[in-house]
């Protein structure tokens, strides 16, 4: 049911020539796919993906624009090609599933590395009994600064783009 | 420019509640879903929505730019900080059991901090580049 939904928005967000329908269309998918990942319990990412891509990426889409043309520009090249390449990713991708463990088996090799360790020992040695948050915030702690620290350099890198094109474009009207 | 004004009113009322939603999300991270990346999108919304209800003028009151843009890198620098004080303290950089007696509490304490910096670059991140989009389009 809900794969349905989401192959209907998809083909909507296709179809659609309007960029203000795309992002409310991409919103629809990003709430979509959060109950899809209820429905795997995985609670804490269906939050990420509510709060961020429904509600924080929807935004600054539609700040994006208010500062661009809305509507979407009328295709020059040949679809053959683009056709071609993602038809061909899909066929890999569904070719490299098929050596993948069936969905949910338990002796899976992800299931036998470190994971029991975590679900064991989480609450005696972090306190915390949450373990996706300890596995999070303490035993891969290296990868979650690393992700901050990715927030922090895109978050700089943009702020700077958008502030630079102002100020040229306030020299450009005091010579003009 | 003028707000409508059930938008206002209805914006006004639930905005606390929005706030103290993220804190939820925050604080009971250890316990249910959550953690500091939710916690930090929740917050900036709450700015985004009053921007976008009331003008940018209340929400550059409640959440000034220079405010917003220095909790950017001081998010970052809380996590690095909590790092090195794993070092000074004896330990390996990011291990939290010296930060209290008891090694589990310790390594409570590190998490909760590490989460707080994680809130707030999140949250400084997400309201700045609203804030940076806005001027642009001004």
């Amino acid at each position: 049911m809900l794969l349905t939904l989401l192959a209907v928005v998809t083909i909507a967000i296709v179809r659609q020539r309007s960029l203000f329908g795309v992002v409310i269309l991409a919103s629809i998918y990003s709430f979509l796919i959060a109950s899809v990942l209820i429905v795997l319990d995985a609670v804490d990412v269906a939050m990420t993906e509510a709060s961020v891509g429904a509600g924080v990426s929807t935004v600054l889409m539609l700040a994006t624009l208010h500062l661009v043309k809305t509507t979407e520009m009328k295709q020059v090249r040949a679809r053959l090609l683009p056709l071609f390449v993602s038809l061909g990713t899909g066929a890999v991708l569904v070719w490299g599933m098929q050596v993948l463990p069936p969905f949910g088996t338990p002796d899976a090799a992800i299931h036998k590395h470190v994971a029991p360790r975590y679900l064991a020992e989480s609450i005696k040695e972090t306190n915390v009994p949450n373990v996706v948050t300890s596995v999070l915030a303490d035993y891969r702690s290296f990868d979650t600064l690393g992700e901050t620290t990715v927030i922090f350099t895109a978050g700089i890198g943009v702020m700077l783009l958008l502030r630079k094109a102002r100020r040229r474009g306030r020299r450009d009207d005091a010579e003009t | 420019m003028n707000y409508d004004l059930v938008l206002r009113v209805g914006t006004k009322l639930i905005l606390p509640f929005i706030l103290l939603f993220a804190l939820y999300v925050q604080f009971h991270g250890d316990y249910g879903p959550g953690g500091g990346f939710q916690a930090g999108a929740i917050a900036a919304g709450m700015v985004i929505l009053l921007a976008v209800t009331c003008g940018l003028d209340l929400a550059h009151r409640i959440a000034p730019q220079s405010v917003v843009q220095r909790m950017v890198p001081l998010g970052v620098l809380v996590y690095a900080g909590t790092g090195v004080a794993g070092i000074l303290m004896g330990k390996n950089y990011l291990d939290y059991s010296p930060f209290s007696h008891n090694s589990a509490q310790g390594h409570e304490l590190g998490i909760l901090v590490v989460e707080a910096g994680v809130l707030i670059t999140v949250a400084g991140t997400m309201t700045s580049l609203f804030y940076a989009f806005v001027e642009r389009g001004r």
